[in-house]
């Protein structure tokens, strides 16, 4: 076998910019898990159907799990890593753990982002805008009731914050 | 009730602060320098002599460092079990099962691995496989063992699977692939039968379930220098260990198990896994090696026992339960794992909370040549439940009384025994019942297509009552707990903290909890049957005492007055004269210089309050209301209603979240989850075909209550929570959608066409296709 084929992608990942020379087959997570040390980013069904490894590339949600590295040279991913500002939780972050909307946590990186993109294009979302928006995510541990409270909770208080 | 300062507080958990950074370490984040990886060549074959396996094509692909099959791991103990050391770490000389370890190939990377895999050849002899329970009990059938393994490896497994008139047989190596039988007897059933106003029988079959924690089973091993050191996603570290000296023939202490946060286990990752074929990597190569499996291998390495039950129970006219009558057959796979005691604990748990004056219980584990199943959360009791609760409910029916009514009529009330000579139960079972009822009632339909069920069951919980914790108080006052209890989100980290936090009277962010580390923290020999808790939560009371009556000893020896005129105070100590000394002031003064620290030791075992098994039982209760759409068969939970009976809540919220997250497990094997076996191999090992509960199956009304009595061994009258309300979903989900259709089921999940085929009368499977 000879040497495997390597692309370079540069990217802009939690704000900052990473150039990484990477095999074709690699994917967005093993990408940003081996070679940026970006652990928050989770694996389980790797066939895009448990949203554990959604992160987003500008602004949308992926499934890093099936999503090539590769793709991503000349764009913008964010992780969980990237959502506490200066050492601060960021409004879900803070709800999720006041509302024990997670136990395990290993799903949580997940629901965090999707929840991100969902009050991103919808700040004022009702029960079933979360529910909806958040089907393609499982969590074993709570029982998601939890959860859609947490997310009503963050956009509530954003909500608050931004007319305060 | 005591007033408590910190316990019983709904706090806010700190691991999941860690959790919600992307910050918290779990198994899979870990990686050593110079760490290599490995890939497992599977069996593609059911049941087979390995007659060939060709590595030498493997060995040369770039970046494979070694490739390991059974004749390399010669001078090992090459098997590892907790009750029956059957089961193979690369199989010798035959395969049985899909899915198998058959070969290891260690390599430079993930990827190199894998393409090493696809380059290893098997050859086979196919032999004939039994697929069902059925067809390995058929006379004739093909044996999957002949070697008698030899007995158990966990000495107190028959004491925890023990109860008078219970008899057990340890069976390996029949030639009747019987893994293990369990009979319980007393009372005379033939004359109870016989004098019945109604006897009641029935069948079901509960499914074969994949617990989907969602972290897969991995783990990282370093051997080197006569020790190993294991980082993997075990539940129990202890057990672990023990299969690993075994496997190595290194001694206990040489052999170090750490468990950093794992992303679920529920029972699932209780007992070795994959630990063994990490640590032979690394024995064989000399470095550290990472193995993680997918999804479809972490199906294929454990399930839960798929079970096929008959139940007959004799009632008197008002509904008296006269005597009951249990045939189990649990489908165990091809090694025994933790499948006996599940076993064990079905016999104990079919028959339910009630008083049964005649009981005859005959349960077998069977070996098959299916993937290996153990435990699973409330494992023996969802299954005993389904056919035990759904056979009350038919007979309800029959004598013309409702759920309700004939649940009261035989309830034990608390003090009084389920299984004779052990712990009466301490849990009200007909105020919870009551509870329960109540909510439905108030937001019920009553509309056609709905129906209500109701299950209640009682598991002999706790396990082995063996504990210990380790409580050091340091020169400023805080303090490190030590505890062999795994974190595995159940929030057991945070409660200890709590607890910890009320018997030292410190802050609780003064606490630092230190879990499941073998070489550095305390003894526990399990993380399961809802213990931690009651058991780890004694052990951890018991540390805070003796760290506490050092400290009064300490200060005495400080102040020159006797022990007994030191007074004990929230984080600190008063002498004679309102001297008071902090435990910090205690430390430094008593060594002499600004350093030393003290260290308490708590133990538990079988003696005191928890000499009698179970150390508690776990109950429970609940009810839910389905709706059932006539055109699909779609089942929608209406209304889903649990009660917590667990004595003291520790944490009011994590317990409301340990039941709703038992429930909702429940209502998967109920409605949706079931592997399916298609020939050799499953049909459905992927969470594409293996359907778990997602958000919008949530309950329109969920009522997760707690009662507190105060009548649980642990600390402040706790008891365990977080299985009870998975174990009688099922059968209350049955019971309903039988009240919605008109028809009773005997299968779960009940999917939408099963109800379909419920409702218009057709069988509930689809025996043509």
């Amino acid at each position: 076998m000879t040497a495997e084929a390597r692309v370079t992608v540069t990217a802009d990942v939690n704000g900052v910019a990473v150039s990484e020379a990477v095999e074709t087959r690699l994917t967005l997570a093993q990408f940003l898990r081996e070679r940026l040390g970006l652990t928050g980013t989770k694996l389980s069904c790797e066939m895009q159907v448990c949203g554990v490894c959604s992160v987003l590339v500008d602004g949308e949600p992926v499934s890093a799990c099936t999503y090539l590295a590769a793709d991503v040279d000349g764009r913008r991913v964010e992780t969980v890593e990237g959502l506490a500002r200066g050492g601060a939780l960021d409004p879900l972050q803070q709800s999720f753990v006041e509302n024990f909307a997670l136990q395990c946590g290993f799903c949580t990186p997940g629901f965090l982002m999707m929840a991100t993109a969902l009050l991103r294009r919808n700040p004022d979302p009702t029960e079933d805008d979360v529910k909806e928006y958040l089907d393609g995510n499982i969590c074993r541990c709570t029982g998601y009731a939890p959860i859609v409270e947490a997310v009503l909770d963050a956009a509530r208080r954003t909500k608050a914050a931004d007319h305060g | 009730m005591a007033e408590h300062r910190v316990a019983g507080q709904a706090v806010i958990r700190r691991d999941l602060l860690e959790k919600v950074t992307g910050g918290a370490a779990y198994t899979v984040d870990v990686v050593p320098q110079g760490c290599l990886h490995a890939k497992v060549v599977r069996s593609s074959r059911a049941h087979a002599l390995l007659t060939g396996i060709s590595t030498d094509e493997a060995r040369r692909a770039p970046g494979v460092v070694a490739v390991l099959t059974a004749d390399d791991l010669k001078g090992l103990f090459r098997r590892f079990g907790h009750i029956v050391p059957d089961h193979c770490i690369l199989a010798i000389d035959k395969v049985r099962y899909y899915g198998e370890p058959v070969a290891l190939v260690v390599a430079e990377s993930v990827l190199a691995a894998a393409d090493g895999a696809e380059l290893v050849e098997i050859e086979y002899e196919d032999l004939p496989a039994v697929m069902t329970a059925a067809a390995a009990l058929a006379p004739g059938a093909p044996r999957l063992h002949d070697e008698d393994y030899g007995a158990s490896g966990d000495e107190s497994f028959s004491e925890m699977a023990a109860t008078p008139g219970q008899n057990e047989h340890a069976d390996t190596a029949t030639a009747e692939n019987v893994a293990h039988r369990v009979d319980l007897e007393w009372g005379d059933v033939d004359a109870a039968l016989a004098d019945a106003a109604a006897v009641v029988e029935n069948s079901v079959e509960y499914p074969m379930l994949y617990a989907y924690a969602m972290e897969p089973y991995n783990a990282v091993a370093t051997y080197g220098d006569g020790s190993l050191h294991v980082v993997s996603t075990a539940q129990h570290p202890y057990m672990v260990r023990g299969d690993l000296a075994r496997v190595f023939g290194l001694p206990l202490a040489r052999v170090r198990v750490e468990v950093p946060y794992i992303g679920g286990g529920y029972g699932s990752k209780s007992y070795t896994k994959v630990e063994p074929l990490a640590a032979v990597g690394s024995w064989a190569t000399g470095r550290p090696v990472k193995l993680v499996l997918d999804v479809e291998e972490s199906i294929y390495t454990t399930r839960a026992d798929a079970a096929q039950i008959t139940v007959r129970s004799a009632f008197a006219a008002d509904g008296a339960i006269l005597a009951r009558e249990f045939e189990i057959v649990l489908d165990s796979g091809a090694y025994a794992d933790n499948s006996p005691l599940v076993l064990a604990k079905a016999v104990n748990r079919c028959f339910g909370p009630y008083r049964v004056p005649n009981l005859r219980v005959r349960g077998r584990s069977v070996y098959t040549n299916t993937s290996p199943a153990s435990s699973y959360r409330g494992f023996g009791a969802p299954q005993g439940a389904l056919a035990g609760e759904l056979n009350l409910d038919r007979a309800a029916e029959q004598l013309g009384i409702d759920a309700l009514q004939i649940r009261l009529r035989n309830l034990v009330r608390p003090g009084e025994e389920i299984l004779p000579g052990k712990r009466g139960i301490d849990a009200d079972l007909p105020a919870d019942l009551g509870m329960v009822h109540a909510s439905l009632e108030r937001d019920a339909h009553r509309s056609p297509y709905h129906g209500i069920g109701f299950g209640c069951t009682a598991s002999d919980a706790g396990a082995f009552p063996i504990s210990t914790a380790i409580v050091r108080i340091q020169t400023d006052g805080s303090a490190t707990v030590m505890s062999g209890s795994t974190e595995m989100g159940q929030g057991s980290r945070s409660v200890l903290a709590q607890l910890t936090a009320e018997e030292l009277g410190i802050p609780i962010d003064t606490v630092q909890v230190v879990q499941s580390d073998t070489a550095a923290g305390a003894y526990e020999r399990t993380t399961g049957a809802s213990r931690t808790t009651t058991l780890v939560g004694l052990a951890v009371q018991r540390a805070c005492a003796d760290a506490r009556a050092k400290v009064a000893e300490m200060a005495a020896e400080v102040l020159g007055c006797p022990v007994e005129a030191i007074t004990q105070l929230d984080g600190a100590v008063e002498g004679p004269g309102g001297a008071r000394l902090d435990f910090g002031d205690v430390i430094v003064r008593w060594f002499g210089g600004a350093a030393g620290e003290v260290t308490g030791v708590g133990t538990v075992r079988r003696d005191g309050v928890t000499a009698k098994m179970p150390p508690f039982w776990e109950v429970g209760v609940v009810g839910v209301e389905v709706g059932v759409d006539s055109d699909t068969g779609v089942v929608s939970v209406e209304q889903l209603v649990t009660v917590a009976d667990v004595g003291f809540a520790m944490n009011p919220k994590a317990v409301e979240g340990q039941d709703l997250g038992a429930a909702t497990q429940g209502l998967g094997g109920a409605l949706f989850e079931e592997l399916v076996y298609d020939g050799p191999q499953l049909l459905n090992p992927n969470v594409v075909e293996y359907r778990v509960p997602r958000m919008k199956d949530l309950a329109h009304k969920i009522d997760t209550m707690i009662v507190e009595r105060g009548d649980g061994v642990g600390p402040y009258g706790a008891k365990g929570a977080g299985e009870g309300a998975l174990n009688p979903i099922g059968p209350a989900v049955a019971s309903a959608v039988a009240r919605a259709t008109g028809r009773w089921p005997s299968r779960l999940p009940l999917t939408p066409e099963r109800v379909w085929r419920l409702m218009n009368d057709l069988p509930e499977i689809d025996d043509a296709g």
